[in-house]
Parts: structure tokens; C-alpha cells; sequence
């Protein structure tokens, strides 16, 4: 207690040990709270009172045959949009960044207001805009799930943008890739051996909270009549809803190890020449 | 006036003619003329916005010229993109790639010319040592001080063997000791290495310290070229004289090609200069105490290390700073007398015409 008073006085310090436990401590709480609740709930013995495993066991052993086999297909659907939502930002949304920071920074301001204005327009009104677009989209490319990721990859938009941004303004990106152009190097290796190595942690930001957000992800897909988990959980949810929500707390899990993954690929992959040009110096 | 073109290399020759270039109405450079000699160092002097540091990066190819030719021995550059002019550049802001180790980064431009790992790893050492940090090859840039960096970022510009050698303002962020030692070690690697070279800095000291000639820059044009000592001796123009080196200016009266301050009568930089009255640039190493001469009380005096600078109050108050020998230590309130030594001095006409 004294410990936490003690820093708390001096503003630029990190919180001391006990401040931040009870920070984190609060902050657990809140998410723990829903999260043990559903637990619970999936537990439950009927009207009777008391608790036991037996719908997980049914659940299990039923290895999502029959009616649970919607939701494991709804799941593949949502993890293909994801991932189609990450390449559209990491293809169109990364560059078009760079490019106005590097070559039009006159239209920075633009650029920001276009990327920040799906946050203020509800799903609904999107929806109701995005019908016609889709007609003409099922025309093109059919009417598969993976089309909705062009719709996600705007929802996702101002999230993204922002993540990638502030890593952009965190570097000196102008003064990194004119050294690397009068060293020889064209456009396409500024890009990849610099500016994405530099970014990496901001695009691996804006790649995760896409997924997150696609895979949460419930009323654009349900009123242009696409499958995704959120939609296959609530039909799920009207004749069963302990089951749904057994595969709700499934599919946080899920979403929580896929995240997990993510992280350790995209740490992994440009940590491992870092550790191994040590050994490599010495040799 | 045309250069034969020579083999690439170290010592290539330079030439701006005529460039223009202009930033939304601003004029960086109004047809800027200079030729660098085969493995020459010359500096850039000028204020902030006369067009130094545009130069450079025109020569560079970070910028495009809107006229005028560059040659580098001969061959226009001035449609080659920045990849392929063949040069170093070392930046004002520190920009190592913070992801990758001191050694990586030198070998950046090796690998983008496709050298081979051994090859890239042994000339990448070899260009640490000449900057004294072959120690440092798996440090990043977090890790090393802000001089350290330039080091390595000069490393990293001289390891492709470029034609030419581009310093932005290097120093300017570095603390003065630093930047000192740092400014002597790019003479010497530069006398060693024979490489042309461009250095851009608002600092005169730093200008007159290390380069061959300076080209003082005014409003997107040289004003004037020479030597350091020519420059520091005979200033061209008052611009000049009041940029390079500190000057007392003083009111006095030109007659017969002579200028006569003070009751002395001193010989011009530029003897055709009109009679009338005019505004002296007076070196502080020019002026002298004496037994006669001008009288004055002592305001002030500092001590510089290795001379003395003191100012002397005249009777009409005009203060005016000598440098002498820190032998004689006047105190404050003294009454002293001064002289001039008879160096040419440079006048401006007074009042201004047509200024």
C-alpha cells in the first residue's frame, strides 16, 4: 500500500508492482467476470441446482456431427475472412499508407478522415449501402463468403489505420528510406527490407484487432444472409442456448490461440536473423 | 568547359549548371554553378533556406530539378534515379534501419548491389574499423551514442566505394566535443580515401575547419568560393564577411580606395570600390592594443583557451572585440588603447542602396 502510494507520486515513473497489480487485477476482473459466468452457466443441472460436465461430454463426444456441424463450417467461413480482411489491409491499406506519408503527405489529412469514418457508420446503414454493391459483387466473383471480406476489410479500416499510423509517425520513415535509396536500393526493397521491418509492429497491430473484429463480426453477415461463426452461433443459441454459449467460450478460445499464433509468426520470423547474426560474427 | 568522362570511382568530377528549383513559389536554388574537383571537399555555408541542403539532395536525386544539368564526370545524372547515381549520403537525422545491427547496415548497400555474404561481411568490418567501431558490428542503433551512429552511418555510405560522398548537416546533432573529433575523422578518411565530396553545414567553423573550398550560399546561389583562408581573408561581399568568422562593423568613410576608420586609413579587399561613406568589416584578430590609437573602456573579456577575446567600449559606443593573446588580461573599466593591424578590410555602403 505504501509502496503504491510512493510512485504514484512521481507521474513519469511506470505504476509500482501493487499499482499495477491492481490494475490488472480490475481490468481481469471485468473481462473474468462474463467469461466465469458462462462457465457456470454451461454447468448447470436443469431447475434442480447443482453442477456437472455433462453437456460438454454430449458436445464432445457428438464431435460436432449432426446439428453442431454448421458451426464448424460457420468457423472455417470466419477464419477465411480473416484472413482475407488481413491481406486487403496488408496489401492496399500498408502501401496506400506509405505512400501518402512518403510522397503526398498533403493528403494525410484526407487519407485519415476516409479511414477513420466507418467507425461512425453503423452496420446497418453500411448494410443497407453494401446491397446493391454486392449484387453487382456476386455477379463478379460469386456469391461465396470470402466476398464479404471486401465489406470487412472497410469495417476494419479505422482500426487498422490507426495501429499502422502511429508506428509509421513512431520512425522517421522519409529520412529511413531515403538513406536506403541513396544506398541502391528501388522502391520494392525500401519497402520490404526496410519500411515493413520497421512497421512490423504496427501492421502485426492493425493484422490482429482485423481478426478480432472479423471474427466477432455478426450483422453485416447476417443481413446479406452470408454464414459466419457469429451467425451460426446464434442459430445455434435459439434451440439450445447452453450449447451456444459452450461454443461461444469454444470460439474465444479459439480467436485467443489464433491471436496467440499470430504474435509468435510474426515476432518469430523477423527475430530469428537477429539472434542468429550474433553467432554468425563471431564465427 | 567539358569534362572528358572519367573512370567511376573515387575522385569523380562534379558539375551543377544552371539548376533552378522551386517549392510551391519559393526558389531553393536560382541557377546554381559549381564544380567539384576529382577528389575534392568542398562545404556548403549558408543560412537555413539558402538552398544548401537543396543542392545536395538534387545531386543526390532525392530531388528533381526543374533546370539545369548535373554531371558526374561528364555524364548527365540528372534523369538517374537516386539508386543508381552511385553515392553516399550521411543524413542530419540519425537513420541507421533500427532493425538491423551496426554491421547490417553497412552491408545494406553491398547487398543491394549483390555481394556475396563473405564478401559483404569482411568489407562491412573493414569500413567499421575505418571509423573505429569493427567492435560494434552486432549493436544496433539503440545501443550506440548519437556520434556512433554517424559513424556507422558514414561507414555504411563509404562501403560501396561511391563515386561521391553527400553529408547533410552530419554533425549538427552531436554535442560540440563530438562533433569536433567527428568533423576531423571525415577529413581523414576523406584525404584517405580520395572521394569527392559535398558537405552541407550552417556551421562556419565546421565549413572552414575541414574542407578545401567553401561555397558560401545566399538566397539559392554561391555567393562566393575560395579557400577558407581566401574566404576568411578577402570576403567578397559584406554577406560574407559578417557570415564567415565573427566581424566588428563600424561606420567609416572611403576615400581614394582606402577606408578610413578611426583615423586609420586601411587598404580595401576590393580597391574600386566608390568614395562615400560606408559600414567597415573589421576582424577582431586586426585589431590590437597600443600605446596610441583609439581610446576605450574595457567592457568585457573571455577566455577562449587558447587567445583572449575583449571588448573595448569607444567614446562614441561603439563596442568593438579584439582577439589577442591571453597573456594580457585587461579588466573591466580599463582604460585601453587600440590599432589596427592594416589587413584589407571589406565596406558595405552606408546608408544601403537600393537594398
Amino acid at each position: 500500500m505504501s509502496a503504491g502510494l510512493r510512485t504514484t507520486g512521481g507521474v513519469a515513473h511506470a505504476p509500482s508492482r501493487g499499482i499495477r497489480t491492481v490494475i490488472l487485477g480490475v481490468v481481469g476482473l471485468v473481462f473474468a467476470v462474463p467469461i466465469v459466468a458462462m462457465l457456470e452457466f454451461t454447468l448447470r443441472r436443469g431447475l434442480d441446482g447443482g453442477h456437472d460436465i455433462s453437456r460438454w461430454v454430449t458436445l464432445l463426444q457428438s464431435g460436432f456431427a449432426g446439428q453442431y456441424r454448421p458451426v464448424l463450417v460457420a468457423l472455417g467461413n470466419s477464419v477465411a475472412l480473416a484472413i482475407g480482411t488481413v491481406v486487403i489491409v496488408l496489401l492496399l491499406l500498408v502501401p496506400t499508407m506509405i505512400l501518402v506519408h512518403l510522397r503526398f503527405p498533403r493528403l494525410r489529412r484526407t487519407m485519415e478522415i476516409t479511414c477513420i469514418l466507418p467507425i461512425s457508420i453503423p452496420a446497418v446503414v453500411l448494410v443497407v449501402g453494401l446491397a446493391p454493391v454486392y449484387a453487382v459483387v456476386a455477379g463478379v466473383f460469386g456469391s461465396g463468403v470470402w466476398t464479404l471480406a471486401f465489406a470487412y476489410g472497410i469495417t476494419v479500416l479505422p482500426y487498422a489505420y490507426r495501429a499502422i499510423q502511429s508506428s509509421l509517425d513512431a520512425v522517421d520513415a522519409r529520412t529511413l528510406s531515403e538513406a536506403a535509396r541513396t544506398l541502391g536500393a528501388g522502391w520494392g526493397a525500401v519497402l520490404l527490407r526496410v519500411l515493413l521491418p520497421v512497421l512490423r509492429r504496427g501492421i502485426l497491430a492493425g493484422a490482429f484487432i482485423s481478426v478480432a473484429v472479423v471474427l466477432g463480426e455478426f450483422t453485416i453477415a447476417s443481413l446479406l444472409n452470408r454464414v459466419n461463426l457469429q451467425t451460426a452461433l446464434v442459430v445455434v443459441s435459439k434451440n439450445d442456448p447452453y450449447t451456444a454459449v459452450i461454443l461461444s467460450l469454444l470460439a474465444l478460445g479459439f480467436a485467443f490461440l489464433l491471436l496467440l499464433s499470430i504474435g509468435r509468426l510474426g515476432a518469430a520470423r523477423t527475430r530469428s536473423p537477429r539472434r542468429r547474426s550474433p553467432s554468425k560474427g563471431l564465427s | 568547359m567539358i569534362q572528358s568522362p572519367r573512370q567511376s570511382g573515387p575522385g569523380a568530377v562534379v558539375e551543377f549548371r544552371g539548376v533552378v528549383k522551386e517549392f510551391a513559389g519559393h526558389r531553393a536554388l536560382a541557377g546554381f554553378d559549381l564544380t567539384l574537383q576529382a577528389g575534392e571537399f568542398v562545404a556548403l555555408l549558408g543560412p537555413s533556406g539558402s538552398g544548401k541542403t537543396t543542392a545536395l539532395r538534387v545531386l543526390a536525386g532525392l530531388e528533381s530539378a526543374d533546370v539545369g544539368t548535373i554531371t558526374i564526370n561528364g555524364a548527365d545524372v540528372s534523369g538517374l534515379p537516386t539508386g543508381k547515381r552511385d553515392m553516399g549520403m550521411v543524413f542530419q537525422a540519425y537513420s541507421l534501419f533500427p532493425h538491423l545491427s551496426a554491421g547490417e547496415n553497412v552491408e545494406f548497400g553491398l547487398r543491394m548491389r549483390k555481394v556475396n555474404a563473405a564478401e559483404r561481411r569482411s568489407r562491412a568490418r573493414s569500413a567499421l574499423a575505418l571509423v573505429g567501431l569493427d567492435a560494434h558490428y552486432d549493436r544496433y542503433a539503440h545501443q550506440l551514442s548519437g556520434g556512433q551512429q554517424q559513424r556507422v552511418a558514414l561507414a555504411r555510405a563509404l562501403v560501396t566505394e561511391p563515386r561521391v560522398l553527400l553529408l547533410d548537416e552530419p554533425l549538427s546533432a552531436l554535442d560540440a566535443k563530438v562533433r569536433v573529433q567527428l568533423r576531423e575523422e571525415i577529413r581523414r578518411i576523406q584525404t584517405e580515401l580520395g572521394i569527392t565530396t559535398l558537405f552541407v553545414t550552417h556551421d562556419q567553423d565546421e565549413a572552414l575547419a575541414v574542407a578545401d573550398r567553401v561555397a558560401v550560399m545566399r538566397a539559392g546561389n554561391i555567393e562566393q568560393v575560395d579557400t577558407p583562408e581566401g574566404l576568411y581573408a578577402r570576403p567578397g561581399s559584406p554577406f560574407v564577411a559578417d557570415f564567415v568568422g565573427l566581424s566588428n562593423r563600424v561606420p567609416g568613410v572611403v576615400r581614394n580606395g582606402f577606408a578610413q576608420v578611426y583615423g586609420t586609413a586601411l587598404p580595401l579587399v576590393d580597391p574600386s570600390h566608390a568614395d562615400g561613406e560606408v559600414q567597415v568589416y573589421l576582424r577582431p584578430e586586426d585589431i590590437e592594443f597600443g600605446t596610441d590609437g583609439v581610446s576605450g573602456v574595457v567592457t568585457a573579456s573571455s577566455f577562449l583557451g587558447s587567445l583572449r577575446r575583449t571588448g573595448v567600449r569607444l567614446e562614441d559606443g561603439t563596442v568593438l572585440f579584439t582577439q589577442h593573446s591571453v597573456r594580457v588580461k585587461p579588466a573591466p573599466g580599463e582604460r585601453v588603447h587600440l590599432r589596427f593591424t592594416g589587413a584589407p578590410v571589406s565596406v558595405e555602403s552606408s546608408p544601403r542602396l537600393g537594398a
